[in-house]
Order: C-alpha cells, then structure tokens, then sequence
C-alpha cells in the first residue's frame, strides 16, 4: 500500500484522513510491513465504508486485512441506528458466521505421536470435507427452521454435544432476533445436505499442539499448557449463508437509491438498520449465525467420536467458540455515553476484555478467547481480549494470517502433493481430496500468522496467550 | 490463465472471472466457463446433462451476477459441473441452457466450492474487441 495518504499515529496505528465523501477518519492497525503489504484497494474499501451512514469512530482495518468485497477482509465498523446507520451483507460477507472453535483433548503430545497417522486417516473419513460432500442429517422444513432459531442450542438438544458447550459459545449457543420465515426457500434449499460438512477453501478441522505459552495465568484459565493436544474448526454457515448473502447483497445494491442512500460503490450494498430490507437481512443474518453455530456444534460432536474411538476416555471440553464474519448488536462508549451499535466484523474476531458480562465465570478474569487460524504448515495463536480493546476498534482483533497471494499466483507457484509433502516432512499430515486446493491455500500464500498476531498486542487489540503447532489438518 | 475468450484474474482472497464475446449473451457463457475453470478443469466436465436456467433484471451487471449465481446455486444443490452454456438474452430477460455432469470427487479435482458472485469489479463493457462481463467471485 502507498503510505503516502496515511498518517501514522503509532508504531502500529495508521490513519486514513477524512476527505471526500468519508464521514469518519480510517484507522488501519499494522506494522510498517504488514501495511506496506497490503493491496491499494485496501486503503479505497476503508475510504468507502468510512462514507456509509450512521458510521461512527472509525473504519477500522485489522493488522490481517486484505482487498474483500465491499468491506475489506478484516474490516470492523460500527453504526448507530438512531443516527441512520446501515447494516450491510458486504459488510458481513457471504460467509455469515464463519469462525473457529477450540477444543481441550486433555492428551498431551506425547499421548497422539504414535497414533497421528490412523487420527489423520480417521478424522478426514469422518468428516464431511469439500465441494460436493454431503452430511448425513437431513432436515425437513419445520427442522430447518427449529435449527435457524436454535442454533448450537438445538444441537445440543439432537444429541450433539452436551449443555455445557453452550456457555463456551458467543450468545450462549443461540443468537437471539433470528427469523428463519426472512430465510428464502432457496437458501433453505442449499442447505439441507450441508449439515456437519466443513466446506472447502480456507476452513479446516486441525489437530494442534501448544508449543509456546506467553501469558501462563490466563493459558491457566483457559486450560492451556504447553504439550497439550487440541482440535480447531473453521468453518462457517455453509451455503445457507452463502445464499442469504448472495440474495441480500442483491436487494440492498438495487434497493439502496430507494432507500436514499447515495452509494460510492454498488459493492457496499447496505440498508438502514431501520428499514423493513434492514429487518429482514437482520433476521436472515442471525438465523445464519445459528446456522453456524450449530454446524461447528455438529463438527464438534464428530470431532469427539473419532477421539472417543481412538483415545478411550479423552472428553473435547470446549475452550471458546468464536465467529468471525457478524454483525452484532453491541452497546460500546461513544464519548462518555453507552450507546446500542451494529458492529460489523468481516474477517475480525471480536474480542470482549477481562469483566465483560457476556463471559462465562471462568473466562471471566482474562478476558475472552480469541481464536486465530494459521495456514496449514504455520502456527495458530489463543489470544484474550484486552480492556484497552474497546477503545481501539470496538472489541476487536484479527481473524487469521490474512492471505499475501491471490489463488491465481498460489496455484502457479506450488503443487499440492509438494505441498503435502513437505508439511509430512515437518510433521504435520495434511489429508485433502483436493491438489490444487491444497496449492491454493499453500502456507506460503498467507502472511507471516506471528507478526499479525504481534501488531495485534502491540496495537493493544488483543494479547498472545499460546501458540499452538499443527498436527493434522483436514481440508476440503 | 491464459489469452483465450474466458479469464480468471487476481483477487485478494477470491477469483475474478471475466468472459469475451462478440455479444453480452457470449461474454456470459465464456464467463461461466471461468467460474467453472475457478473450481476445476472445465473440459474434465462432460456436458451430458442440461439445467435450465432464467434470470430477469433491467441493469446488465445486475443480470450477469444473477446469471453467475444461478449458476453457482445449482451447482450447489444438484452437486454438479457445468462446462458447456447456451444463453439468450432478450429485453431485461436472461434463458439459458447449462450442460454438465454430477460431481464426482475423483475425477474433478476440485479446488473449492463458490460461495456466490459479488458485485466487486462487477462490469459488462463493449471494447475494441466485443463485450467483456467481469466480476468477483467468493470462493
């Protein structure tokens, strides 16, 4: 990115001057390299959401943040309904929800080396994985819909998992003001083999080891130390929420001029959260959201029977589960008032601090985990939300590596079975259908995971609790 | 990927896919070709099974993301490829005719699936050479 219009305020905090159409400044957290990497077209897709209405603070860009649609990947913004503020479907993505849950297994490395490969071999036949897959649970409308209200809730009512999950997921397992009747029927449609598949391109289910602890007191909380074994997923609501966003991208880009908003670009098709298209995307949006929840619920559920075959007695307590691409509902200080804001996260993990009265007891004291995904060959990181992070961006933090190379370049630089190969040789087994996807999502396509995760501390967004070392990853 | 009457061009974290032809209805079916060619190879797909598809929008760019995500919904809810795209589009109405075969993970190597087409780099233009339909696609 060209540095030359940004101001820099802070090591790691770059500032885009309000000019033009923008009604709030652009504030991007980064290093100077992680800001010097990031494409032009970041700087642009902040200018434009810093000029929707209602918006307050600041358009926000995460130390990972990456030309998206609309909003740029790892984009926060916050809107004020009283003040015409807008929700948007770019704003959340296509992807309604996607986001990672962490699992405790409660071995220690030692306990799964001998049996890595059968736990590889294992969990890629029992896990649903990329495009044309399909789950095993079939749901018939009046299920669809319980699922859309419910959540994780309802899965844990089906059998998968237990009520204890529910206090380690946001909102409690099930996201409130969902409407599964704003859920079209063709979204409906896309989903009902989707149930308990894991999707392809970046999503994953990993086995992962803790190799380095940085705060011990809150790795203590969490139930984290070094040596331990975990499994991550990232995945999201599937192709409900593809379709809820595809359909509401549409209204909102032609429905916007009506609506009286003048947009700077079709691609930040939005609404006023006041509006009847507003209501409804909200709805469907939260009922993407269960959607999301109970599908990583279902993930889990799978994840432990396989662990239960192999490891006799190993339980999966949740530690957190954690969206990523939401809009929600937050009361935040404006000034010196508290005041109800839509805060989109597109490609951002929100990241309530120590106190926050959304955490459960234990989680409580250090704040709430914050779940970043690597790449295949690179490390992932536990961090916690800080205090300090609700004055920075709204309690938020990055959401992963944040990709350096586009698919295209990926694909002309690396084959897959390379790929494949020389994770094995570190020890990591990668099991994929899919070669090219492989190559498309090689390790060294991402940024460098460590200094995302460092410009986050540093900015004050989030803090290091452990890192944790691939193992096994399945990938669609 | 390549100089030829379809294209895959960079994006960030997606694809963008752009199709040439000498009218809009062509620039659409090579268009299709490139989001079929962003999953797997399009001449692994054998066009044995046709799907009928209309969209409707008075705006062409409107009408080709409706066409694209047409598109990607039935290849989502009938687990199939397309490869082969016969469209007609007449007034605001787009009717076209899609062959392609039921996916099968062993042969189509796939890369990923499409989430849906967005209106990112989204435009059908008429250049020197014809129409030119481009846009984003989430994948």
């Amino acid at each position: 990115m060209d540095t030359a219009r940004l101001e820099r305020r802070g090591p790691f905090e770059w500032w885009l001057p309000k000019t033009g159409r923008m009604r709030v400044p652009g504030v991007i957290f980064a290093d100077a390299a992680l800001v010097d990497g990031m494409d032009d077209k970041v700087a642009e897709q902040i200018a434009n959401v810093a000029s929707l209405p209602g918006i307050v603070g600041a358009a926000y860009a995460m130390p990972d943040a990456h030309w998206g649609y609309g909003f740029p990947i790892g984009g926060v913004a916050a809107f004020d309904p009283a003040a015409g503020g807008v929700v948007s479907a770019g704003g959340v993505g296509f992807d309604i929800s996607c986001g990672v849950r962490t699992m405790l297994t409660g071995l220690k490395l030692e306990d799964i080396r001998a049996a890595q490969r059968d736990l590889a071999d294992t969990l890629y036949r029992q896990i649903p994985a990329g495009m044309g897959s399909e789950g095993e649970i079939r749901l018939d409308p009046a299920e669809m819909d319980a699922m859309l209200a419910g959540g994780a809730a309802w899965a844990v009512e089906r059998g998968f998992g237990t009520a204890a999950d529910l206090e380690r997921i946001e909102e409690c397992g099930r996201m409130a003001g969902a409407d599964p009747g704003t859920v079209s029927d063709r979204a409906k449609k896309r989903q009902r083999r989707e149930m308990g598949t894991l999707g392809s391109g970046n999503h994953y289910l990993e086995v992962q080891a803790v190799d380095t602890v940085f705060d011990k007191v809150a790795a203590d909380a969490y139930g984290l130390a070094e040596g331990d074994v975990v499994v991550s997923i990232h995945c999201g609501s599937r192709g409900l929420g593809h379709q809820i966003g595809t359909e509401f991208l549409r209204d909102m880009a032609v429905e916007a001029a009506g609506l009286g908003i003048d947009l700077p670009d079709r691609e930040l098709a939005c609404a006023p959260i006041a509006s009847p298209l507003g209501h409804r995307y909200l709805g469907a949006m939260r009922a993407g959201i269960n959607c999301a929840l109970a599908n990583r619920q279902i993930l889990g559920h799978l994840a432990r029977q396989v662990f239960g075959r192999l490891f006799p007695g190993s339980r999966l307590d949740l530690l957190f589960d954690v969206s990523h691409n939401t809009c929600k509902e937050e009361t935040h200080a404006v000034g010196d008032e508290p005041r109800p804001l839509f805060v989109h996260r597109k490609g951002a993990t929100r990241a309530f601090g120590p106190g926050h009265p959304s955490l459960p007891e234990p989680l409580k004291a250090v704040g709430q985990p914050v779940l970043i995904g690597g790449s295949m060959g690179t490390a992932s990181y536990v961090l916690a939300g800080t205090a300090e992070s609700e004055t920075r961006a709204f309690s938020s933090a990055c959401h992963g590596a944040g990709r350096a190379l586009s698919r295209h370049a990926a694909v002309k630089r690396w084959m897959g079975r390379q790929v494949v190969d020389d994770l094995a040789a570190q020890g990591i087994i990668v099991r994929s259908r899919s070669s090219r996807g492989v190559a498309e999502e090689a390790p060294g396509a991402y940024k460098d995971v460590t200094a995302v995760v460092e410009a986050s501390e540093q900015a004050g967004l989030a803090r290091r609790v452990v890192r944790l070392r691939p193992l096994v990853c399945v990938k669609g | 990927m390549g100089d030829r009457a379809w294209q895959l061009f960079p994006h960030d974290a997606d694809v963008g896919v752009r199709g040439r032809g000498p009218t809009p209805a062509a620039a659409f079916e090579q268009a299709a070709r490139a989001l079929t060619a962003a999953l797997t190879d399009p001449d692994a797909v054998q066009p044995t099974r046709p799907v009928e598809i209309a969209c409707e929008s008075a705006d062409p760019e409107v009408l080709f993301v409706d066409w694209l995500n047409a598109l990607i919904f039935e290849m989502a809810t009938r687990r199939m490829l397309f490869s082969r795209f016969e469209v007609a589009i007449e007034g605001d109405r787009l009717t076209a005719v899609a062959w392609g075969e039921p996916i099968d993970r062993d042969r189509h190597h796939l890369a990923a699936e499409a989430k849906g087409a967005t209106f990112t780099a989204l435009s059908v233009n008429r250049d020197a050479g014809g129409w030119v339909a481009q846009c984003v696609v989430d994948v």
